[in-house]
């Protein structure tokens, strides 16, 4: 409890947000991990292959210098994108569309990374602007849809995430975007001067993490400030929690709609922008992976907190990479993981459960 | 029959709501139970009613102890409860409504409603309800309503009526019309508890007063030898001064002018026609009506809030139909909203940033888009020590404070800023008296140092106590402009659109 005291003091988070951002996660993932390994004994696995899967799955995502980079690195888009949903959700909206935002924006990111030459920082800076720019301007649909129309964001943003599927693959089968001698729809490579430096070459060019994540957790401080220290921050938690006391105080909820909508999916793009910059290096028909439905368990996971966000993308992140793992040694299916992930959100989604099952860690009320 | 409490206890975490209470009740009794918010009448009633269960202590029927584990338990034992919010189905009739989860019902199934059709009218001729067993019950004035309510809970052979706040909703008519049911109720034999917080009418109805105050019954009275201000002090714990004194002044200038003012509400019915008022600085103008008259509505097109659809408002002098709410608020004319826990405060916004609420982006507390927290926190320590807001701090949310202290919140808000014109909407609605008192003090202090203030209250005593000048709304109109002094039974007779 005193290390909890602490991370309280280091966030200044009052008591009732420390146990919502980070123990009732905690404790969500733990229950999670452990029905997920009692389905595994139910499929008929051995004792020893479920242990060996939950030893591999911690050694896999935290056990060395490479295992930590795996998970970052698989954590930097989750966190970029679970930000934007926060905002969101800090708004009252639900933004379901961050993949296609992603795609939008790691599309137009890979564009700018190929076509254009520029100097080495220069390009770079344009390629990640560009990518925000496009998923901000691909969510700023679904905002101003809700602000002026009333059209649900959940409905839309489902809606565009399907249009950006299939422009994907328009867009990728273009032969100014295909690779040359390629049939199958994949973009050419983005140029060295747009690649996001690797943070850890000096000790193996081989592990993967790069400035994507330092940039992520600068991300993280900025969207934290944005919420909680700015006027619109303000009017956009005004709206999100009460819509008739923003009314009357005078809050224009139409423009705080789509501005945060906008704000939601500039995170998203420069999600894709990151992974196209640091990981991939082109686009492919699949490249977006479902890192922007993870990425709405991240958000819930974090509890719409960009600190809960930055931790449970973490999480999330390690258990990709800790998955991976698994599969090797362990020889569990990934689908595993899926599962986990599913279990944490269903905890999450019923605190109440939580809470029972774990009473000790809770004040009464 | 005779219904006992005896040494009920029951707590919510720490909170102690009630504390070894002991009542008694007998057929052809009424016994009023008053206390104010949170002095623990409704956790009590939520435990004779089956909705709780007590820590401990004992229901006794009739000698004999009895556990209810629900509602229909209770009712099962004859103790019936009319709810504040009527629990009706506007869409059914009134002989659906009756029966509604306890159908008489013939072979297969077949639900009887001839026989039921008669069990109702019998009740109601039994009873002088007057209420026919075939309307639909949307179609019903609220009075009405209320009756069905009572034959709802008759029908299930009640022995035990409870009636939580049943004058809240009335007009002066139909609250004299409801106190002859309840005494045509005992007559024949009934029990009945009344719950209240007004005075008044305890004297008036109750044969014996049992006092709540913070879970604990702290007397009984006999209402013939009482006076409200013993009650008053009952209630409170300490002496309280009912009678507000509003010192006669001569009001100033025009400060705000409307003319010929209509609204359309959200379902494009004409709701405010033709209205035009003026009201003067130094000045109370009070807004009397039923809930339900386009007061709302009214006050609504005034703050910025609702679209005029024609018609000018002038405050100053200056035209400012269809402004925005901001802009009027930074004008000086300040809105206390009828519903603070739906307009005027965000719940879980703590007590800094609700203080912040309409003003975050106004120089003291922002600088370009950067909040300055702690501008506004010691705007709000202010604010809680200037107005008597009480709370364990200023980061605390504001559904940790009782219904009193938060509309002394947003009192303090609006009021410690630059103002002109104050709109306070049921400023004292769900406040106990402590609060009243201090709220009623404050709105006059504002009225002598120049602030013209529309007081819109559906409680006539509060209108009539604070008012220099009275408008009395019905069905969207002014049907009539009185002076403070006029007999409230006049103002009723208006109230209820009878004289014009």
């Amino acid at each position: 409890m005193k290390i909890a005291l602490k991370i309280r003091q280091t966030f200044s988070v009052d008591k009732a947000t420390f146990l919502d951002v980070f123990i009732i996660p905690i404790l969500a993932t733990s229950l999670a991990i452990t029905v997920g390994l009692l389905l595994l004994l139910l499929s008929g696995e051995s004792y020893q292959t479920a242990l060996r899967a939950l030893i591999s799955l911690f050694v896999g995502s935290f056990g060395s210098v490479s295992a930590l980079s795996e998970t970052l690195t698989a954590s930097t888009p989750l966190i970029f994108a679970a930000l934007g949903i926060a905002i969101g959700f800090r708004a009252g909206l639900f933004n379901i569309g961050a993949e296609g935002q992603i795609i939008i924006g790691g599309l137009a990111a890979v564009i700018v990374g190929f076509s254009v030459e520029l100097p080495i920082l220069l390009h770079l800076t344009i390629v990640l602007f560009i990518g925000a720019a496009f998923g901000a301007g691909y969510a700023f649909i679904s905002g101003w849809l809700k602000a002026f129309t009333g059209a649900h964001e959940v409905i839309t943003t489902i809606m565009l995430n399907l249009i950006a599927f299939r422009l994907l693959d328009f867009f990728l089968r273009l032969p100014f975007i295909q690779k040359e001698g390629r049939n199958d729809p994949i973009s050419k490579s983005v140029l060295e001067t747009a690649e996001l430096p690797r943070l850890l070459s000096f000790i193996d060019p081989n592990l993967r993490i790069h400035a994507g994540f330092l940039l992520a957790v600068l991300a993280v401080v900025l969207v934290y400030w944005i919420i909680f220290h700015t006027t619109i921050g303000f009017e956009f938690r005004t709206v999100g929690t009460n819509i008739h006391a923003a009314k009357y105080a005078g809050v224009n909820s139409s423009l705080a709609v789509i501005l945060a909508m906008s704000a939601a999916g500039l995170c998203a793009g420069l999600a894709g922008a990151s992974q196209i910059s640091g990981v991939l290096g082109r686009a492919t028909s699949g490249f977006s992976a479902g890192i922007g439905f993870d990425a709405i368990a991240v958000a819930l996971l974090g509890r719409a907190h960009p600190i809960g966000v930055l931790f449970s993308g973490i999480l999330f992140g390690a258990l990709v990479a800790g998955g991976r793992e698994m599969q090797v040694s362990a020889g569990v299916s990934l689908d595993l993981i899926t599962v986990i992930q599913a279990l944490i959100i269903i905890f999450i989604a019923a605190p109440i459960l939580i809470k029972r099952i774990f009473p000790w860690f809770f004040p009464k009320t | 029959m005779k219904i006992e409490l005896k040494e009920i206890s029951k707590s919510f975490g720490p909170v102690a709501a009630n504390t070894k209470i002991n009542l008694s009740v007998s057929s052809g009794e009424t016994l009023g139970l008053l206390g104010e918010n949170g002095a623990g009448k409704t956790t009590l009633m939520n435990i004779l009613t089956g909705l709780y269960k007590p820590d401990s202590g004992q229901v006794l029927i009739r000698g004999q102890q009895r556990e209810f584990s629900n509602p229909r338990d209770a009712i099962k034992n004859g103790i019936g409860m009319v709810h504040q919010h009527f629990m009706l189905v506007p869409v059914f009739s009134v002989t659906e409504n009756v029966i509604l989860g306890n159908e008489p019902t013939s072979a297969v199934n077949r639900i009887n409603l001839k026989e039921a059709r008669e069990k109702v009218q019998n009740i109601s001729s039994k009873y002088n309800l007057d209420v026919d067993p075939d309307e639909l019950v949307e179609r019903l004035p609220v009075g009405v309503q209320q009756r069905v309510e009572i034959i709802k809970i008759l029908f299930r052979k009640a022995e035990l009526l409870i009636f939580d706040e049943p004058t809240a909703v009335l007009t002066p008519q139909e609250v004299s019309d409801f106190f002859m049911i309840v005494n045509s109720l005992k007559n024949s034999g009934k029990a009945i508890i009344f719950i209240t917080h007004k005075l008044h009418e305890v004297i008036q109805i109750c044969d014996r007063i049992n006092i709540l105050r913070r879970g604990k019954v702290v007397g009984e009275v006999n209402p013939k030898k009482t006076s409200n201000s013993k009650l008053a002090e009952l209630m409170v714990g300490r002496s309280v001064n009912l009678n507000t004194k509003r010192k006669k002044i001569d009001p100033g200038d025009v400060l705000l002018k409307v003319r010929n003012l209509h609204v359309i509400s959200d379902k494009k019915e004409k709701v405010i026609s033709d209205v035009n008022l003026k009201l003067h600085k130094k000045e109370i103008l009070g807004i009397a009506g039923v809930q339900g008259n386009g007061q709302t509505e009214f006050i609504e097109a005034l703050t910025g809030l609702r679209k005029i659809s024609s018609g000018e408002i002038f405050y100053f002098d200056k035209n400012c139909t269809n402004f925005t709410p901001r802009k009027i608020h930074q004008m000086g004319i300040k809105h206390i909203p009828e519903d603070r826990q739906k307009q005027g405060l965000i719940n879980e916004f703590s007590l800094t940033e609700n203080i912040i609420l309409n003003t975050y982006y106004e120089a003291d507390f922002s600088k370009n888009i950067s909040l300055n927290w702690n501008n506004a926190r010691s705007e709000a320590a202010r604010v809680m020590k200037q107005f008597d807001v009480r709370a364990s701090s200023e980061s605390s949310p504001a559904n940790n404070l009782s219904g009193g202290n938060q509309q002394k919140l947003v009192i303090g808000r609006e009021m410690s800023r630059k103002i002109n014109l104050l709109i306070a909407s049921q400023p004292t609605r769900g406040v106990d008296v402590g609060s009243i008192e201090y709220i009623h003090g404050q709105i006059i202090a504002a009225r002598n140092s120049g602030i013209g203030i529309l007081l819109n209250s559906t409680e006539l005593e509060e209108i009539i106590a604070l008012s220099d000048r009275i408008v009395v709304f019905f069905e969207g109109k002014i049907v009539a402009e009185l002076p403070s002094n006029t007999d409230p039974k006049i103002i009723g007779l208006a109230m209820a659109g009878v004289i014009t």
